[in-house]
């Protein structure tokens, strides 16, 4: 959390640079979860070599993680080579010029809140500061429908996916930090995007807190199917 | 070294009486809670009346400050069912139920597998860690001891 960028961040994002590295790495995160080579290669429109090279640029600089796994059901003799399969490391890159450090203040102010006992206020001021993003928003666009939901909240990035009529949340933005706040971060952005939704022109009750396992714990239902 | 269970308590300070209406929504859900809690992968033990819960229990002589003690395998097992299901949506609201208390309200030692704590060690691990800070002995889910030291 120093403010100076380090080399690594800096070598990682300048990694991504590269067309086919953006494109590699972007299907790996868009698929939540293992991407073999050839399935990258085929998604990036490249050849299985050139993805493998690159798949293994990225892992070298931190991006995404490799495992060996061998696919398909066959054991012992036959059964091949294990694959090996690419996700997202689970860290984090970033650089800011000049350096900033709102994270160190993020986790001040946080702690200060949590003291403070003042989960409601900082409820209240996110679902206010979401409002007015989602006014804002549908206001651009004129006389038009307001933006999409599933939009507005991959602009925010949140890496929103359907799962039924469910809209899940692949990434927390606030992981950090709702890791070591998680009652007040995780409802602080439950009520931003309650604001979000309301600014939008859309019922705030289909955000909902459904909290699993790496993925963020708001849940979007569809306004045909609440609880 | 014997195996060993994680012991959490955690107290409460109602900000009104818990059959009035301030309180509705948290006794709503302490039935389905207590339910979630029981049925989670590594729960061993909670500490409850015939009531099914612990809010009859009042361990301060104050009728506003509640307690809640529980057994689990493990700090992963208790990590993910207090923040990782209902449980989490619940706590949000816990500003609208207790008040903010200014010692720690929340403790978590290691106890010996088969053995359940006392409401009285409960609160000498509070009071440890209100006096001392985040040890072996009484710590939290933010200054963790993932292992009891052995003597």
């Amino acid at each position: 959390m120093d403010g100076t960028p380090s080399d690594r961040d800096l070598a990682a994002i300048g990694l991504l640079q590269d067309p086919v590295r953006r494109a590699l790495y972007g299907h790996v995160v868009a698929s939540g979860g293992e991407v073999s080579r050839n399935q990258a290669a085929e998604a990036a429109g490249v050849a299985r070599g050139l993805a493998a090279f690159h798949l293994d640029k990225l892992v070298e600089a931190g991006l995404l993680e490799a495992t060996f796994r061998r696919l398909g059901d066959r054991r012992g003799p036959g059964a091949g080579r294990p694959a090996k399969l690419y996700r997202r490391a689970a860290g984090q890159v970033e650089a800011t010029l000049p350096p900033r450090t709102y994270e160190t203040a993020a986790h001040l102010l946080a702690e200060t809140v949590e003291q403070a006992g003042a989960d409601l206020e900082l409820q209240a001021a996110a679902r206010r500061a979401g409002a007015e993003a989602g006014r804002r928003l549908a206001a651009e666009t004129g006389a038009g429908p307001a933006p999409p939901v599933e939009r507005v909240l991959a602009a925010r990035g949140y890496e929103p996916y359907r799962d039924g009529d469910a809209l899940r949340l692949r990434n927390c933005p606030f992981a950090n930090l709702s890791a070591e706040f998680p009652v007040l971060v995780c409802a602080m952005n439950l009520c931003l995007i309650e604001g979000l939704l309301d600014g939008l022109g859309q019922d705030p009750g289909r955000a909902v807190m459904e909290p699993a396992p790496d993925r963020c714990c708001v849940t979007v239902h569809s306004k045909y199917n609440q609880d | 070294m014997a195996a060993q269970h994680l012991a959490q308590v955690n107290i409460a300070t109602l900000r009104a009486p818990l059959d009035g209406p301030e309180l509705a929504g948290f006794v709503a859900e302490l039935e389905p809670v207590n339910a979630l809690a029981d049925a989670s992968p590594g729960f061993v033990w909670r500490l409850q009346t015939e009531d099914g819960d612990a809010t009859a229990i009042r361990p301060y002589g104050d009728d506003r400050i509640m307690v809640n003690l529980s057994v689990w395998e493990s700090f992963e097992a208790l990590r993910a069912f207090v923040y990782a299901t209902r449980h989490l949506e619940v706590m949000r609201h816990r500003r609208r139920w207790f008040s903010r208390m200014a010692d720690p309200y929340l403790a978590l030692w290691w106890v010996p597998a088969g053995t359940v704590p006392t409401v009285a060690e409960a609160k000498r691990r509070l009071e440890l860690l209100a006096r001392h800070g985040p040890g072996p002995d009484a710590f939290t889910f933010r200054a963790p001891f993932l292992r009891s030291v052995t003597r």
